[in-house]
């Protein structure tokens, strides 16, 4: 396998469940090695079922996924192996102590004991002072550090994170992205769900949004940032304003706070932008502005608009 | 790494699991079985077992004790099994099984083979226990063993096919309590299928049970209501039955997999 191979290909993958609900439509993706991708959509829009099926919990009605180049059907041993999964509920043994669990965990996927890795993983995850405690003592957030424990207990390659903000708090979030970013460093492929844009934005490297069963683009992060990414310059002005004046037709200005600012939208990779040409008009038409300010579209914005032009 | 013709580690830690979960409960797993065996002894074989007369020449105490420990092992087994396959389903910890590299049937040996072994185990020890009652004789010790593990394993595999089946606790109670506890009772576990008239005698042959028992009292009594290799080659047939129903539903993911 080479380095640039993608450690995950996904071809022509669909998944049409009993009820008749069609929650993937031929989608092909590709997860480059080492990457962090995030994907994103809406709510039923298709991000668990991809997943799952990856990781072998749903069977797909038709197409094929590869995970370092091992068939996730005919060769699931060893496509499975490298996989380590956080899924989206806190579903553990409650009457297990953290020490049993993750030990289990890691023989099920098929590797030998390893005490002493098992110790850094808990410690990592400050875990390591509740590890014979049973995990129904354990508070929700602790419950999902015992999750992608048992994610980490086998040493996978692929790392996948199923909305792993869901329910928890500031401090453990800060701690799993340091830990996500530890294993990036050490080589591991992640790819993860999230609700927060704003993670993605921090996090990914690559992002994909998915919509409706269909993956609807896949972009490396800054370009897509770069790409769709408008600025709004946005002038107070001094006096209100009923109706943007016609000698500045040209730059589709739009009013806004009814009428006491003036918005400018222009986008960052043109050669000009047309701010100064502006600002000259403006003083040539008289119009005084007391304050103005720039801001540039969040991965959010980009991500509700490209969903909201799909319906 | 690919060459992992057999994924022991994972074999051992289900296994380990799921015996672990029988030592932390020790008073459903083992004691309440034996209680619930010994009340027997008492009605049965102390109480009424002195107005009855022998049959061949074994007093009904001890003639009563190997079906006694079947039924202790069919239902024991059963309820086992399709515990643990469906404790797991239900609060969803059964993902992390599904997206482990572990073949079907090294999940079947794992947790069939846990719950045959407390099953085993419980009806060595209710053996043990009878014997504080009633004067015993084994007469075949190695058939005997060899009858007990045979039974645990089919059984602990039935049980697996219904706790996948089952989605709710409900329907994992319907089969143990509507179907095999009335088999048990009507396979002769209490009394020789000979006691009955011809007719139900008749009716009685199609109850897989009755195999079971016959074959397991032979090996302590020599007496048998049908010849051994039938209840033998009955037992291997009802066993080939589920694992070809395990396989398909692993196959399929029937119940597993959406």
């Amino acid at each position: 396998m080479g380095a640039m191979s993608p450690i995950i290909s996904v071809s022509n993958l669909s998944k049409t469940y009993a009820s008749g609900f069609s929650a993937l439509k031929s989608v092909d993706l590709d997860i480059n090695r080492g990457e962090i991708f995030a994907l994103l959509g809406p709510n039923g829009a298709g991000k668990t079922t991809l997943i799952s099926i990856i990781c072998g919990l749903v069977n797909p009605s038709s197409g094929t996924v590869t995970a370092d180049g091992h068939d996730i059907a005919k060769d699931y041993r060893a496509a499975r192996t490298k996989i380590g999964l956080v899924p989206q509920e806190l579903t553990t043994d409650a009457f297990e102590t953290v020490w049993a669990t993750v030990n289990f965990s890691r023989g099920l996927f098929g590797k030998p004991r390893n005490p002493a890795l098992l110790e850094q993983i808990l410690k990592d995850l400050s875990l390591w002072d509740k590890r014979d405690s049973t995990i129904r003592t354990l508070s929700g957030g602790m419950k999902r550090r015992v999750m992608i424990a048992k994610a980490l207990s086998h040493e996978p390659q692929i790392l996948f994170l199923d909305e792993p903000s869901a329910g928890v708090d500031v401090e453990l979030r800060q701690d799993m992205w340091q830990l996500v970013r530890r294993l990036r460093e050490n080589g591991v492929t992640i790819i993860l769900t999230t609700h927060y844009i704003e993670e993605a934005e921090e996090m990914a490297d690559r992002i994909g949004v998915i919509s409706k069963g269909e993956i609807i683009l896949v972009e490396d992060k800054t370009e897509l940032m770069r790409k769709l990414g408008k600025k709004q310059l946005t002038l107070v002005l001094q006096q209100t304003m009923a109706a943007v004046p016609a000698a500045l037709a040209q730059y589709n200005l739009a009013l806004a706070a009814d009428g006491e600012e003036l918005v400018y939208t222009y986008d960052t990779k043109a050669e000009r932008t047309g701010i100064t040409s502006l600002l000259q008009d403006l003083a040539s038409a008289g119009i005084r502005f007391k304050d103005l300010n720039t801001s540039q579209s969040s991965l959010e914005d980009i991500f509700v608009s490209l969903v909201r032009e799909r319906k | 790494m690919s060459a992992m013709a057999v994924n022991i580690h994972a074999i051992r830690a289900i296994y380990m699991f799921e015996m672990a979960r029988t030592w932390r409960t020790p008073l459903q797993s083992i004691v309440s079985p034996v209680v619930s065996t010994s009340l027997y002894f008492i009605v049965f074989g102390g109480a009424i077992g002195s107005h009855m007369p022998t049959i061949g020449d074994v007093p009904y105490g001890a003639f009563i004790v190997p079906g006694l420990i079947m039924l202790s092992l069919l239902t024991q087994s059963i309820a086992n099994a399709s515990f643990a396959i469906y404790f797991p389903k239900f609060t969803g910890t059964i993902f992390e099984l599904l997206s482990a590299p572990v073949a079907w049937w090294e999940a079947v040996i794992a947790y069939v083979g846990a719950a045959a072994t407390k099953s085993v185990l419980l009806g060595l020890i209710i053996l043990l226990t009878a014997t504080a009652f009633v004067p015993l004789r084994i007469e075949h010790p190695v058939f005997m063993l060899f009858f007990l593990v045979l039974t645990a394993m089919t059984f602990s595999l039935f049980g697996f096919i219904i706790g996948i089946w089952a989605d709710g606790f409900e329907r994992l109670q319907v089969i143990p309590l509507l179907v095999v506890t009335p088999l048990t009772f009507l396979g002769g576990s209490f009394y020789s299928i000979e006691m009955l008239p011809s007719f139900w005698r008749t009716i009685a042959y199609f109850n897989p049970v009755v195999y079971l028992i016959s074959g397991f009292r032979w090996s302590f009594y020599g007496l048998a209501d049908v010849g051994i290799a039938i209840s033998l080659a009955m037992t291997l047939v009802f066993l080939a039955v589920c694992i070809a129903v395990v396989g398909w539903i692993f196959r399929t993911g029937y119940r597993l997999k959406n």
